[in-house]
């Protein structure tokens, strides 16, 4: 509590104590995205986050596995030894969630849904987010007539409901009805058109902010080529929020895929198995009381959008130091910092600087 | 005062009756033992550390020091604007005009709504933020009023006209209904001290009322003040970092140091004898207008024998703008400014300019904002646009230059940017960033290769070399500026543009990186453009100045000659609202300021 008997320290440190103090560095879980902010997370936000995590790894330790947890495959009617399953069957032993009206197993099916839902969001991030970040890019930073073209593209696609877009592209591609590869693609390179537009404005915003940022100013006056600019300068700096909105698009992408599958626009039953084309072929079962083939695939997208939703929303909570929950100083009451404190926090942010 | 000293609990120590003045007034506002402790990411940050203080009745109490000492937590406290990360501790009371005491730190919402404008008002920093955009100015002082009185929307009209007329704002009547864009910034700063005065708070707490402001403006809202603390009575909280502001209007000075009290002392007392070993530091670091390069005196006005010539002859050519061989950069008529983009019409900012840089002198560039001096400054080095006119630059014109056609220069040219938070990339390295320069323009095939030479000039600024693994955010303003010095030196240019390199800094660190360049003007001989706001700045590195007022250079010449002599009226005024860190001096300076504006 008491100040220190002589002044030799400025409230800058000098510098010769600086240099001597060495720089705590920062371990991988304090940068890792996710793991950095499951560290910093606290009370309802860290819940939804480590909820959110939970099912989203379940769901990919599922879908890798998938060959050795389903009994059968998607398209297999009859056991290894030729005896068939029968159709609309009630859950039994030999088919622990009942079977389908074309007489495949629930069970497996939604077990081997589970790897082509993770193909397809795989499949189609990859595909969307190279374009997105390469226009937003260029776009955000030269400006001028491309920026405003671009903005006004990516605005018209806006303006198409994203599904019926990704019809127009799976019929394009496929003609509706393809094998596995094949139909994951065209459902992939449907969502993408989709996908690139969110992807570009997301980055074409961040680059014109960093654009006037001084530092591009003082790379510019240093005479660095505008590629070195583009890439080291910029890019690196623009992609704080890539995170956010790629575990929110790959739930997006999920419900496109089952979407188009629902609408019959999807891969065969007999190319992949897929739940949206499986809710589709119970929606005559439901009538007639057979519930088990509509709501396990149900179920099975509504976990999945769920849980990497909640990661998605959490991270974005927690990207934000307004909205970010925190620990109270020396209590155990939670609070979330408010706007106007920034003005009060100048001296904290100013010792948090220079740390 | 010490804090460490005082003895536990809260009652007031026979010592302190003592300090009080002699009329034993309860203080209109009093911390005990307060302590301030924020929430962050990390470890828990104590930014108050048990301190008390009290503000008695009419006395402006300044409280100074630099970033992050907080003053300005202190401020925020006394009318419960802390932020919710925030834990408070100790005892905070403010004591209204009619008697009645309002303990913060545990009152509830209804009471602070009532002590909060009655009791006590708060004057911003940015008064652009303060005012709400949407209302009229005449609204938004009236909502105040109303909030705390029972009186007709007629009645709250004529009272915001009354007090508008009264905080100096002309023709109140009519601009009672105009929106906040539509006054200067000085005027925004007027009305927010008038929604202050209007409630008849007995306390006005100033947090850096004039920072924003343009020093002649500056004068005026000082002088504002000193008006509210005489005719309306109030007492004044003023919360600053800069010296010249104290000496100006305080009665009173704490000054604080890492969230505690350092010395408590009447103005004048504490500016001819400061007790504390950190107050005389923070004093010998204000820089002075005429302790600089004006004070060498006319013969080593231009003291560098290389810069061709010795002095008088030089001096006079100067003044007679006649650019002399080989000079850096030669402005004539120069016009700088924003190309209109689809068919509107270009900003003009610089109005066409004549000047010139000579080699191996540094040339102050002084104005206020909007005068144009960083549009200059950009325009050098081809970041502004140069419209009319001519500027060349190493001769190279620049109207009308292709950016590839400036690459073969840029090597000549190092810039050093005003904010050193923001001039490096956050995710390089220092000696990457420093390097950056080294390997673009060849002179290194990577970064181990360019490290003996980063290692080499971060040696210059007075880095440890080991810095150069850190990143910018693990180093303090200072040190990144001088890091940024660095980076521009890198290449060894004939000319480095400085823009406000220390306006983002505390005093202590602007001296020391002033001296730096001072030194290493002298020992590698680069011209220089300095551009500032501040002449006690410009005094102590340049050696020329050119005084700029809305794109127009007012006058320029010798730094002891501008300072010393100044023929243009708009320097004198300048000149005079500048307040300097002496009270006595100030005292007088104002009398002459006051006579300067009468004319």
């Amino acid at each position: 509590m008491s100040i220190p008997d002589s002044y030799d320290e400025m409230p800058t440190p000098q510098t010769s104590v600086l240099a001597a103090t060495p720089v705590r560095r920062k371990r991988w879980t304090e940068r890792v995205p996710v793991i950095k902010e499951l560290r910093q997370s606290v009370g309802l936000q860290r819940g939804m986050l480590i909820t959110g995590l939970v099912i989203t790894l379940l769901f990919v330790v599922i879908a890798v596995f998938a060959p050795l947890i389903a009994p059968y495959t998607w398209a297999q009617q009859q056991t290894a030894d030729g005896h068939s399953f029968g159709t609309q069957q009630a859950p039994n032993a030999l088919n622990l969630l009942g079977t389908t009206v074309s007489g495949f197993d629930v069970f497996s099916r939604v077990i081997w849904g589970a790897q082509t839902a993770l193909l397809v969001i795989i499949a189609a991030i990859v595909c969307s987010i190279f374009i997105g970040i390469a226009l937003g890019l260029i776009s955000g930073y030269f400006g001028g007539w491309l920026d405003r073209l671009l903005v006004v593209v990516a605005d018209a696609i806006y303006a198409f409901p994203s599904l019926l877009l990704a019809i127009v592209m799976s019929i394009v591609i496929s003609r509706g009805q393809s094998t596995l590869g094949g139909g994951i693609m065209a459902t992939a390179i449907a969502i993408t058109v989709v996908f690139v537009p969110q992807y570009f404005r997301v980055i074409r915003s961040e680059v014109v902010r960093v654009r006037a940022e001084p530092f591009v100013d003082s790379a510019k006056v240093i005479g660095v080529p505008t590629t070195r600019i583009l890439l080291r300068h910029v890019l690196r700096n623009s992609t704080r929020s890539l995170p956010v909105i790629i575990t929110l698009n790959a739930s997006e992408a999920l419900l496109t895929l089952a979407g188009l599958g629902f609408l019959g626009f999807g891969i065969e039953a007999t190319a992949a198995a897929e739940w949206g084309y499986d809710l589709n072929r119970a929606v005559g079962d439901v009538t007639s009381g057979i519930w088990w083939t509509s709501v396990f695939p149900g179920v099975a997208i509504v976990l999945v959008v769920l849980g990497v939703t909640l990661v998605g929303e959490s991270l974005n909570d927690l990207a934000d130091p307004r909205l970010r929950l925190r620990r109270r100083a020396g209590g155990r009451k939670k609070i979330a910092a408010a706007t106007e404190g920034a003005k009060a926090c100048d001296a904290l942010s100013d010792r948090r600087e220079s740390k | 005062m010490r804090c460490a000293e005082r003895p536990e609990g809260v009652e007031v120590s026979a010592a302190e009756k003592n300090r009080m003045p002699a009329d034993l007034a309860p203080a209109v506002a009093e911390i005990r033992d307060l302590k301030v402790v924020f929430a962050t990411d990390d470890e828990p940050v104590e930014a108050i550390k048990g301190i008390t203080l009290s503000a008695y009745a009419g006395e402006v109490l300044a409280i100074v020091g630099e970033s992050g000492s907080g003053k300005t937590v202190t401020a925020n406290t006394l009318l419960g604007l802390l932020p919710e990360t925030a834990t408070t501790s100790g005892a905070v009371i403010v004591r209204g005009r009619a008697g009645d005491e309002t303990d913060i730190v545990h009152a509830d919402h209804a009471r602070m709504r009532r002590m909060r404008g009655r009791d006590a008002a708060m004057v911003f920093q940015e008064p652009s933020t303060a005012l709400n955009p949407v209302y009229t100015v005449g609204w938004q002082i009236a909502e105040g009023i109303r909030a705390h009185a029972n009186v007709s929307k007629k009645e709250a009209r004529a009272r915001a006209i009354d007090i508008m007329q009264r905080v100096g704002i002309p023709d109140a009547a009519t601009r009672v209904d105009d929106y906040p864009h539509q006054f200067s910034g000085g005027q925004k700063q007027r009305i927010v001290i008038a929604m202050a005065l209007v409630l008849d708070a007995g306390l006005i707490i100033a947090d850096e009322p004039t920072t924003a402001l343009d020093v002649t403006v500056q004068a005026e809202i000082l002088d504002l003040l000193r008006t509210a603390r005489d005719e309306f009575g109030a007492t004044i909280v003023l919360i600053t970092h800069n010296m010249g502001v104290v000496a100006d209007l305080a009665d009173r000075v704490i000054v604080m140091y890492q969230g505690d009290i350092v010395e408590e002392a009447p103005v004048r007392e504490l500016f001819a004898n400061p007790r504390e070993e950190y107050t005389k530091k923070l004093l010998a670091a204000v820089p002075h207008v005429g302790q600089g390069k004006s004070a060498d005196g006319p013969s080593s006005r231009r003291s560098a024998p290389r810069s061709g010539g010795g002095g008088d002859p030089v001096a006079e050519r100067a003044q007679r703008d006649e650019a002399p061989e080989g000079s850096l950069i030669v402005a004539s008529g120069a016009e700088i400014g924003y190309p209109g983009r689809f068919g509107r019409h270009a900003v003009v900012a610089v109005k066409g300019v004549d000047f010139h840089v000579g080699p191996g002198e540094v040339v102050g560039l002084v104005g206020e904002s909007g005068s144009g001096k960083t549009t200059i400054g950009r325009a050098v080095v081809g970041l502004t646009t140069v419209l009319g006119g001519s500027l060349t630059v190493l001769g190279q014109e620049m109207r009308g230059v292709k950016p590839r056609t400036l690459t073969p220069l840029r090597p000549q040219v190092g810039f050093v940017f005003q904010d050193p938070a923001t001039s490096f990339n956050p995710l390089l390295s220092i000696a990457e960033c420093i390097a950056e320069p080294l390997i673009v323009h060849g002179r290194a095939s990577g970064l181990q290769a360019a490290r003996p030479r980063v290692n080499e000039l971060l040696d210059a600024v007075r880095l440890p070399t080991s810095f150069g693994d850190r990143y910018p955010h693990e180093l303090s303003g200072g040190q990144r500026q001088r890091a940024s010095l660095a980076r521009a030196l890198a290449l060894d240019p004939k000319l480095l543009i400085a823009d406000e390199p220390t306006s983002a800094l505390d005093v202590s660190v602007q001296a020391t990186v002033l001296e730096l360049f001072v030194q290493l003007q002298a020992e590698l001989g680069f011209a220089s453009l300095f551009i500032s706001h501040d002449l006690a700045v410009i005094d102590a590195v340049s050696d020329r100045i050119i005084v700029l007022q809305q794109g127009r250079i007012q006058e320029q010449g010798t730094t002891a000659q501008v300072l010393g002599d100044p023929r243009d009226p708009y320097t004198r005024e300048l000149l005079a609202a500048l307040p300097v860190p002496d009270p006595v001096a100030q005292a007088e300076r104002r009398a002459q300021w006051e006579a300067v504006r009468r004319h």
